[in-house]
């Protein structure tokens, strides 16, 4: 199968592209002579099958960071067929530097001018075809934004995949010293094809920034859309939840109660106290996630987030860490996991080794499952979203203490050297691309973690068969009391234990273990709750559930991009220690005041 | 580092020759051009991909407060970096 691989700087839409030429069907894989994952997927052009894979963005072939390396080795083990250069074309002065590298290395190219429709705006014309001719390879501008340009580069593509590759250099390294040439090269492309006004004209993103990047107003218009941002999403995001529940409820009396009637009642059990009604409780919880998902991919794409890093650097560097370190913490409130695998951009392994320490403390969206569930059964309309917002800020807090308490063993002198995008709407497409790709990690996260969890909660609160259901003499129960010593101090009942022991798994289970533990699901779950718990011992249990290790794939991650057991350890430990000594301090403290 | 530069830089005794300083010392509005960067090698080679080259000229944008970083433009592209590591590029004010 023939092989193109899409390059690129950060930032030039590289990623949409990516999702619109292979329609989001894509998958992690893993190649020849390099260590990380890459995705990759197949399209059909010209009537034959091709693979297509998404190389990490880099600013310099002959660069030493991670993903230049990644870059380079992949080049070097896999010589594609085809190289798709994607530039931005607002950028398009600086950005020709990279295609320039790659022209040298006598591959087959063909080139993508992204972002068209901005660079007009700015002023910019570019003469394609006369590039074209300059350069000796297609070029082709066109908007990922709009999705225009695509009919015109399909063909370039599957005319280019038809010619034989050219012998690929070898000698990659010694093409460092050309740089000079580059220049040269640069200098002329630019002065005969393109024209770029003195003065660019004042644009809506300088306009957003003389607010958003105020030196004194940032911060608190920061925090503010923060609030609203997480206010929004509980508001909408809660009826839906506690609406879908309530449809799966009845959906289990009104068909399949009494269609699976006739069962043995053993079996009955399993599939409706076990795997329905975990994967219902789970489930209910799709729209709060996807809404979730839709609300950070708008913040994500609008460029807000490199703003953020801006606006909190300085008290980042202060905690050892920096801007960009503050941006994984904020994309781990979606998942931890690409999060771990974001701190990559980072150079220096002490600083990405903490800022990797900090991520699983980031209220990630398993979680917050979790919060709204409970805060929703524990406290009124009113105080929900102020409690909710208060894990928040503990979120924040436990990720700060460990910097501050770690930050000298793992020291650093890393440049913080950031590009400043300009402001971008989302357009729909881009949006439902994104709450579509959400829904089905969640459903393939749901056959592999999910069901699995639930049927083996089920099993441990019904095995012995002698014992009554999830009573103290099941499996469950023995375990429950048995760890009933460490969390008895901070008011963990044997039932939460169960749950909270099945939330290393995955946090999405743990509704869903408390679900099949009382037999019950949505209101009657709540209710349940409500009436054993007070709220004193909800808040204690959502601290630990916050603070302990996020799941096992985030465990994976650690383990993967660390490359190092030790360090997975000590950050399982250390999770599992804060969690247990804030819930303890919570609880005596809120129990010593009278509450 | 305070040596003259400038096109008077030359005639070292001309009052029309400037100072050369850092980038860390300018003011929110002020452009000046790229002299030369004093970076190891790894933050020379990503400093000079984002466009930093002597000669290119520069404006600083804004300060964060609380010493946090520096926005600057180089032609189209704006860019995010700290104070020491401004430090670290000589500048000619226009």
């Amino acid at each position: 199968m023939k092989r193109i691989a899409l390059l690129g700087m950060p930032n030039t839409g590289k990623s949409t592209l990516f999702n619109r030429l292979t329609g989001g069907a894509a998958r992690v894989g893993n190649w020849p002579g390099i260590t990380v994952e890459l995705l990759s997927g197949k399209i059909l052009l010209g009537g034959d099958m091709v693979e297509i894979i998404d190389l990490p963005g880099i600013y310099d072939l002959h660069g030493f960071s991670d993903d230049e390396q990644v870059v380079r080795h992949f080049l070097h083990d896999n010589v594609p067929d085809l190289a798709l250069v994607i530039l931005n074309a607002t950028q398009i002065e600086r950005q020709m530097s990279l295609l320039l590298q790659l022209k040298q290395l006598n591959m087959n190219l063909v080139v993508l001018l992204n972002m068209a429709d901005e660079a007009k705006k700015y002023g910019i014309t570019i003469d394609g075809r006369k590039m074209s001719e300059l350069l000796g390879v297609p070029i082709f501008l066109l908007s990922g934004k709009y999705g225009t340009g695509y009919p015109e580069a399909q063909q370039a593509i599957t005319k280019a995949l038809r010619y034989p590759t050219p012998g690929m250099a070898e000698q990659l390294r010694s093409k460092l010293e050309q740089d000079t040439h580059i220049e040269a090269e640069m200098a002329r492309v630019l002065k005969h094809a393109v024209q770029i006004p003195a003065q660019l004209p004042e644009s809506l993103t300088e306009k957003l920034d003389r607010a958003m990047l105020h030196p004194w107003l940032g911060l608190p218009i920061f925090f503010a859309i923060m609030y609203l941002l997480f206010q929004g999403i509980f508001l909408l995001g809660q009826p839906l939840q506690t609406g879908i529940a309530g449809l799966f409820t009845w959906l289990r009396e009104a068909a399949l109660a009494p269609l699976l009637s006739g069962l043995p009642q053993a079996l009955q059990g399993l599939l409706l106290d076990g795997i329905y009604n975990g994967f219902a409780t789970v489930a209910a919880f799709v729209p709060l996630i996807v809404l979730f998902f839709l609300f950070m991919a708008m913040v994500e794409d609008s460029g807000y987030l490199s703003r953020a890093a801006f606006l909190m650097d300085a008290l980042m560097a202060r905690l050892g860490l920096d801007g960009r370190g503050f941006v994984m913490l904020l994309m781990g409130f979606g998942c931890n996991v690409p999060a771990l695998m974001g701190t990559r951009v980072m150079r220096s392994r002490a600083m990405r080794l903490l800022t990797m320490l900090v991520i699983p403390f980031s209220l990630c969206s398993a979680r917050l499952q979790v919060f709204v569930f409970i805060t929703a059964a524990l406290f009124s309309p009113k105080a929900a979203p102020v409690v909710l917002f208060s894990l928040y800020l503990f979120s924040f807090a436990a990720a700060i203490l460990t910097a501050l308490l770690f930050k000298s063993k793992f020291q650093s002198n890393e440049p913080f050297v950031l590009e400043l995008p300009p402001y971008r709407f989302p357009t729909v497409y881009q949006i439902v691309m994104r709450g579509w790709l959400e829904i089905r990690h969640f459903l393939r996260r749901a056959t592999k973690f999910i069901i699995a969890g639930v049927v083996l909660v089920w099993l441990l609160t019904n095995l012995p068969p002698s014992a009554a259901p999830a009573g103290s003499d099941t499996l469950a129960g023995m375990i429950g009391s048995f760890l009933q010593p460490i969390f008895a101090p901070i008011g963990i009942n044997e039932q939460l234990t169960i749950a909270l022991l099945f939330g290393f798994v995955a946090k999405e289970i743990v509704i869903g273990a408390l679900a099949v533990i009382y037999g019950l699901t949505g209101a009657a779950l709540s209710g349940a709750l409500g009436l054993q718990l007070d709220w004193v011992q909800a808040y204690s249990f959502m601290l630990f559930t916050l603070i302990y290790m996020p799941c096992i794939s985030a465990i994976a991650t650690l383990r993967s991009e660390s490359k190092n057991m030790g360090f997975t350890l000590f950050s399982i430990g250390w999770s599992l220690a804060l969690a247990w000594l804030t819930s303890l301090a919570f609880y005596q403290g809120a129990r010593a005041l009278g509450y | 580092m305070m040596r003259p530069c400038g096109i008077m830089a030359p005639l070292l005794n001309s009052p029309f020759a400037m100072p050369s300083t850092t980038l860390a010392t300018l003011h929110p509005g002020e452009s000046a051009t790229v002299v030369a960067i004093h970076a190891e090698e790894a933050l020379h080679q990503r400093l000079l991909a984002l466009g930093f080259r002597s000669g290119r000229q520069i404006e600083l944008i804004r300060k964060a407060s609380f010493s946090g970083p520096l926005q600057v433009r180089i032609g189209t592209t704006d860019i995010l970096l700290r104070r020491g590591e401004a430090a670290k590029i000589t500048v000619c004010r226009v």
